[in-house]
């Protein structure tokens, strides 16, 4: 282990008690949170003096800031003293050594996922990491990408390869004070990805990355920064899981999406991370900001997103139509079951003259799960010719559950055109009954229904996460009949 | 095959089937007549298992198997199904896809090999041009937009794909045209068998000159109070159903012991 490691050694006062071997080898920091948690992380990553000063500087922001309570969510107030900040990779030190130990429902749970058989092998040894995932996955297609002069890295790695792009796109779009979650997470974020697309290369291939949040009372704040040149094009795939721990942990991570002239950007999630068990105990709070910004004429940034996992999620991805004639999409599932809340949504922010957008939001509830969409269509008195259309679909499993629709447009010119569609429908005992008599189980049945609601979605998505969404649905919706 | 017996079922705490006793052989088409609020639709509701309606007492024999203790999707993979009066609505799910799905979970239940795309879109298109639907249909959401006939069209069709043991037809004549009747009616005879029992439920005489029946049977009050053969339908078209309730209240049926006046006979 590096010189680092072994300051933060003498620096970690607990990490003799155990008495592993192996214990001495990890990475992880106290808890808590002070400015010189985040001196440490800097040092811990190596980091340039102007990356300090910058999260800092977050930092700072951060303590003026309130947590917001205008979402429509519940939960016990968060002690951000109570959390670890910063935790890399374990090898077995903790929890079980074999597959036979781990919990059967989890090993049964990544079954289902599909998630090959090495990544349930690193899942038994506990140490799984994503972060050492994405960045194995990175240096596999480095070399590839970079033949085309792109750059596809891990972020600490551009802090340091490239600190001249990150310096220059980082906070453009989300800024450090932008929202109490994202000065947190710009003070404190720990690794994440990073893309940069020259001009006018269409990236050859997907570029995806795996993240897993796996130590417990750890905080994952990850911070990705893509940037599309001029008539450059990307398609980039995030996934998600978590370990079930019985502690709620918080996910706050911040996403910039920067498409330049003609650039197109395509941004795909599968969001899995452990949603609690079915009273509601555990289960991650997924607190994250994305942003696109649309800053040349004619760019596009599409965002497209399936949310199933996750106690809470407060998430919007949001697209700032800049330049002129470009374009802002948004296409989303979000599944909420047993006592999961998702209060997501997006926002449209219409600068450019001719820009366009289009929303197509599916919310499903089950359980006593609780889904609210919450949007914002904004046309600014600039925004000529701008154009947008909305349609909102609620879809109700059981009677437990509940849908909210928050949409708000505001337009501040008159040749603006702005439609807005919304339904809200339920599982019908007579859709089940129907399905059911010509042979379907129930379980089969409710599926179907719920996969022909999302379709609209789903074929948006690129073809392999489609049929894993699918799936995903599928498994997430076990248990929600009654 | 069929061996209803005394069997008595209510909704929402409502009585509805009354002891009802009914015979059905392999390979026999039956028809339930009787006016509104008579049990018809409890009837086609309960044999084919549906939570809603609750089984007060008696029993349903079915070629050996206690068929009340079947759950639903166990009824339909054992070849029972229900022609619907109201079909439902499926919206995002294309009718091939449902249809598929529903005949391999049929089929793995008999354990036959499932039928891929190919093969099923062979023996699907086959089928709709029997019934006279357009291929676009296939494509289309279940039964979302379909015109009433066309919904009854669909369920014949999903019928002939099934090749139930027991198929029961809940007033799969109403709101179709004569066209659209003759369609469905032609369905339904090309799939008479006599390995397949049916239970043809009509409100109307006009559906049984196109289906002729081996049996014609009067629900009322609940219970089966006249049995006879197709010239019954005529008579029943004529006369109406008052005079059967009023006769079968009046004695002579040991059964009406039952201090219950015949139900909404005459509603």
């Amino acid at each position: 282990m590096s010189a680092v490691t072994n300051k933060l050694d003498t620096f970690l006062d607990r990490e003799y008690e155990a008495g592993f071997v192996t214990e001495v080898e990890s990475d992880t920091i106290p808890k808590g949170l002070s400015e010189d948690t985040i001196r440490l992380i800097s040092a811990r990553k190596g980091e340039p003096a102007f990356m300090l000063e910058w999260r800092l500087q977050a930092y700072r922001r951060w303590l003026t800031m309130t947590e917001p309570a205008w979402a429509q969510v519940h939960y016990p107030k968060i002690d951000f003293q109570d959390i670890v900040y910063y935790s890399a990779p374990k090898k077995k030190t903790d929890g079980p050594k074999s597959l036979d130990e781990v919990d059967p429902e989890l090993l049964r749970t990544y079954e289902k996922l599909g998630v090959p058989l090495h990544e349930r092998a690193r899942l038994a040894g506990v140490a799984v990491d994503a972060v050492f995932d994405s960045v194995s996955v990175a240096t596999t297609f480095k070399k590839q990408l970079g033949e085309h002069g792109i750059i596809f890295c891990s972020f600490s790695e551009a802090v340091k390869e490239h600190p001249e792009l990150v310096q220059k796109y980082l906070g453009s779009v989300v800024p450090q004070g932008d929202n109490f979650y994202a000065a947190l997470n710009s003070a404190v974020f720990s690794d994440g990805s990073f893309v940069y697309i020259p001009k006018g290369v269409k990236c050859p291939m997907e570029l995806s990355t795996y993240f897993r949040i796996n130590a417990r009372d750890t905080g994952q704040f990850e911070r990705t920064l893509i940037i599309a040149d001029e008539g450059a094009s990307v398609s980039y795939l995030e996934g998600c899981t978590a370990p079930m721990r019985d502690e709620n942990q918080l996910h706050a991570a911040v996403v910039e999406l920067v498409a330049m002239d003609d650039a197109h950007i395509k941004y795909s999630t599968v969001q899995n991370w452990y949603p609690g068990d079915k009273d509601g105990v555990g289960g991650i709070y997924n607190f994250v900001t994305k942003r696109g910004d649309c800053r040349g004429p004619r760019s596009r940034i599409s965002w497209t997103q399936v949310e199933t996992g996750s106690a809470i999620t407060w998430k919007y991805p949001s697209v700032i139509l800049r330049g002129d004639d470009s374009v802002g999409e948004f296409h989303s599932v979000a599944l909420s079951n047993h006592r999961q809340q998702a209060d997501t949504g997006t926002k449209m922010i219409h600068i450019g003259r001719n820009t366009r957008s289009t929303i197509l939001s599916k919310g499903i509830s089950a359980g006593h799960g609780s889904n609210t969409y919450r949007g914002l269509v904004r046309i600014t008195p600039k925004a000529v010719g701008a154009r947008n259309y909305t349609q909102c679909d609620s879809l109700l499993i059981g009677d437990k559950c509940a849908a909210h629709t928050f949409p708000t447009v505001e337009v501040r010119h008159p040749s603006a055109q702005v439609e807005h569609e919304a339904t809200t429908s339920r599982i019908g005992e007579d859709q089940l009954f129907y399905a059911m008599q010509r042979g379907l189980s129930a379980e089969d049945a409710v599926s179907m229904i719920v996969s022909g609601f999302c379709r609209e979605v789903f074929k948006e998505l690129p073809m392999e996460f489609a049929v894993e969404a699918q799936n995903l649905l599928g498994v997430s919706l076990e248990g929600s009949i009654g | 095959m069929l061996n209803i017996k005394d069997l008595h079922a209510s909704v929402d705490g409502k009585q509805i089937l009354r002891g009802l006793n009914l015979e059905v052989k392999s390979g026999e088409v039956h028809a339930i007549m009787g006016p509104n609020g008579s049990g018809k639709s409890t009837l086609a509701q309960v044999l084919a298992g549906r939570d809603s309606f609750h089984v007060d007492g008696g029993s349903v024999d079915w070629d050996g198997k206690d068929l009340l203790a079947l759950p639903a999707e166990e009824r339909a993979r054992e070849g029972l199904f229900l022609a619907f009066q109201y079909p439902v609505e499926i919206p995002g799910v294309s009718n091939a896809y449902f249809l598929k799905a529903a005949v391999n979970a049929v089929r793995r239940h008999r354990q036959l090999p499932e039928l891929d795309a190919m093969d099923f879109l062979k023996r699907v298109k086959a089928e709709m041009k029997a019934v006279g639907m357009r291929e676009e249909f296939l494509y289309r959401s279940v039964n979302e937009g379909f015109s009433g006939g066309e919904k009854k069209r669909n369920e014949v069709l999903q019928m002939a794909l099934l090749e139930p043991k027991l198929a029961v037809l809940d007033e799969t004549d109403s709101g179709l045209d004569i066209d659209a009747l003759r369609i469905v009616a032609d369905g339904v005879n090309r799939l008479r068998s006599p390995d397949r029992s049916m239970i043809v439920i009509t409100h109307y005489q006009r559906l049984l000159d196109y289906i002729v029946p081996d049996k014609v049977h009067v629900l009322s009050g609940g219970r089966i109070v006249h049995s006879g053969g197709p010239e019954l339908a005529l008579e029943l078209e004529q006369r109406g159903y008052a005079w059967i309730a009023d006769a079968a209240k009046a004695g002579g049926d040991s059964q009406t012991a039952v201090g219950a006046p015949g139900g909404g006979a005459a509603r």
